[in-house]
């Protein structure tokens, strides 16, 4: 019988926690296959976050160091720095990238920090149990925005990839997205040119990931995923936005 | 050997280099800028990396990033700096990474004020972050002993793997002293076998890490960390006892204070009465051995400070109720004057002898 299926060794083997139809799991694979594809999983040091992807460092099969809430940026920075030629990426979601973390992502884009950041865009905190995230939609609901999220009381939803790719050291920057297996597709691809970016040494790279929270969005996997591209999908638009000149 | 004159904080820095530290993440405050600054200058050409940060948070998380990926690694602030950086420095603890923390202290509390101050004690001596964690800090009092106990904390800190506090006073940033560079003494550490750099796709993955979410896993964690306190406490602890047989009063005092109630010992000696002092090189831990052998026909301790009385504390744990403890301070960027001290150890014996 031929192989016609294999998990990447760029993942260990313990189980995921994830929910049931989280892409979380999608997106480690993602990253994983990147790595071992691109033949830099045996010098990568990943930098898991505070959030439902904290328990990262146990998933990826590289080195790996588990950051404060929102502070994954300035540890990959330390790391960088001491170990220029490493790949160093971070994995956060959008409360530690884009609350508590917005000035360490900033300033690492500021510096053309040469890392990469996998960015889960799920517009919802998950971990702490479904409040809003600074990328919760207008009118959408959270433990903390009851009534829906309204503009005139939290404001309207930030756009981390659009802001990040005004400033001269961010060399590349794509939303992506993994509701569909054509999307996953153009997702790994993304991710593998981010990563490609850091070892040519042309600076900062992130890719965000528009992904589902059936558990706390409160529908099941498939609803959520067309919640996902009737809903997201419009506000948060998809394709690539800053990329390496010579490219 | 060759003397220098220079600047605490210019001393600071060079000793941190002489000591091997290639990587420093900073943000400017004052009094400590001139840290920043000389790393700026001089890591470039060395090889090594210079950071300004955008925040002492992010400052503190770089130190982490470096320090588990196994540097050597330093970074300074002052007061107002430093509390911002306890997020980060109970995470270094916690996940056992070495490095040196430095803080010229000012005056505070708030944005305080920027003179010299110790009000950083219970910050610097009781963790300081969340959570059950202590690190060695060293109070210097001279420009040389800075330069020794910065090169003798980064070896602490990679023989213990943990975060080593500098507490200097801003009179210890800011003052210039001949000084000379003696070679570091090395210690027989252990190799940093738990550092990421990479597999190599020869070993199972390195993970830095303080998170323990089973509590059966946590409770042997910080069990483990409290017993290498114990080690700690046992063989790091550093003092020095000055004119303590037979005195009147044994003044407790670190930092540049301990001069100046030097000074008072002095004065008081001419007035017939004698004035002795225990100075704290590491206040955590805290020498409460100095205390043991004292005579009970000790009048009082009297715990002399640039704050309004942290360390007193500690001195009436070790007193233990068997002499009394007197406290004299001055705050907010005002200094305790020798005359000031010997007038209040002349209180203390009841207008005189």
């Amino acid at each position: 019988m031929s192989l016609v299926f294999e998990k990447t060794k760029g993942l260990t083997d313990v189980p995921f926690h994830y929910c049931p139809g989280c892409t979380h799991g999608i997106v480690h694979r993602l990253v994983a296959e990147n790595l071992v594809e691109l033949g830099v999983l045996g010098s990568t040091i990943g930098v898991a976050p505070v959030g439902c992807a904290v328990f990262a460092y146990n998933y990826f099969n590289c080195d790996m160091q588990e950051a404060a809430h929102g502070r994954a940026p300035a540890v990959a920075t330390g790391i960088k720095r001491v170990h220029p030629d490493n790949v160093v990426f971070t994995y956060q979601g959008d409360g530690d990238l884009a609350a508590i973390g917005t000035a360490e992502t900033v300033h690492a884009a500021v510096r053309g920090e040469n890392i990469t950041i996998i960015f889960i865009n799920n517009a919802i905190y998950g971990m702490t149990g479904g409040q809003m995230a600074p990328t919760t939609l207008i009118g959408q609901k959270a433990t903390t925005a009851p009534y829906g999220r309204q503009k005139e009381v939290q404001g309207s939803p930030i756009r981390v990839s659009e802001m990040l790719a005004t400033l001269e050291g961010a060399a590349f920057i794509e939303r992506v997205s993994v509701d569909s297996p054509g999307n996953v597709r153009k997702a790994k691809k993304a991710i593998k040119k981010a990563f490609e970016c850091q070892i040519q040494k042309k600076g900062f790279s992130m890719v965000e990931v528009l992904s589902t929270c059936p558990t706390n969005w409160g529908m099941t996997p498939v609803d959520s995923l067309t919640w996902l591209e009737e809903n997201m999908m419009p506000y948060y638009p998809l394709g690539n936005i800053r990329t390496p000149e010579e490219d | 050997m060759e003397k220098l004159l220079m600047k605490g904080n210019e001393a600071v820095g060079a000793a941190a280099i002489k000591a091997g530290c290639r990587h420093f993440f900073g943000y400017p405050i004052t009094p400590q800028n001139e840290i920043p600054e000389y790393m700026a200058k001089e890591l470039p050409p060395l090889g090594g990396t210079f950071v300004q940060a955008e925040s002492e948070i992010a400052a503190i998380n770089m130190v982490y990033g470096a320090a588990g990926a196994g540097a050597r690694v330093m970074t300074s602030s002052s007061s107002p700096g430093i509390a911002l950086k306890q997020e980060g420095i109970s995470y270094i603890a916690a996940s056992e990474l070495p490095c040196v923390i430095v803080n010229m202290m000012r005056s505070s509390p708030g944005l305080g004020g920027i003179q010299p101050a110790q009000a950083d004690y219970f910050m610097a001596t009781r963790g300081g972050g969340n959570g059950d964690y202590y690190m060695p800090v060293y109070a210097p009092a001279s420009i040389q002993e800075t330069v020794e106990l910065v090169m003798e904390a980064f070896e602490v800190a990679d023989f213990y793997c943990t975060p080593v506090m500098i507490l200097g006073d801003g009179m210890i940033g800011q003052m210039m002293e001949s000084v000379e560079f003696p070679e570091p003494k090395k210690r027989n550490l252990p190799a940093k076998d738990w550092a990421t750099v990479g597999t190599g796709g020869k070993r199972k993955p390195n993970i830095i890490n303080s998170l323990r979410i089973e509590p059966d896993v946590l409770e042997p964690h910080i069990q483990k960390l409290l017993d290498k306190y114990e080690v700690i406490k046992k063989d790091e602890t550093l003092y020095e006892k000055v004119n303590c047989e037979d005195a009147d009063v044994i003044a407790v005092a670190y930092g540049t204070i301990s001069r100046v109630v030097r000074n008072a010992i002095k004065k008081c000696e001419e007035e017939g009465i004698k004035l002795g002092l225990i100075r704290p090189i590491t206040l955590w831990p805290f020498p409460f051995a100095a205390f043991e052998e004292i005579s009970p026909n000790t009048k009082a301790f009297l715990s002399v400070e640039m704050s309004a009385g942290q360390m007193v504390d500690d001195v009436k744990i070790a007193a233990n109720g068997r002499i009394p403890v007197e406290f004299y301070g001055r705050y907010g960027g005002n200094v305790p004057k020798p005359d000031e001290v010997v007038a209040k150890v002349k209180d203390i014996l009841g207008g005189g002898k």
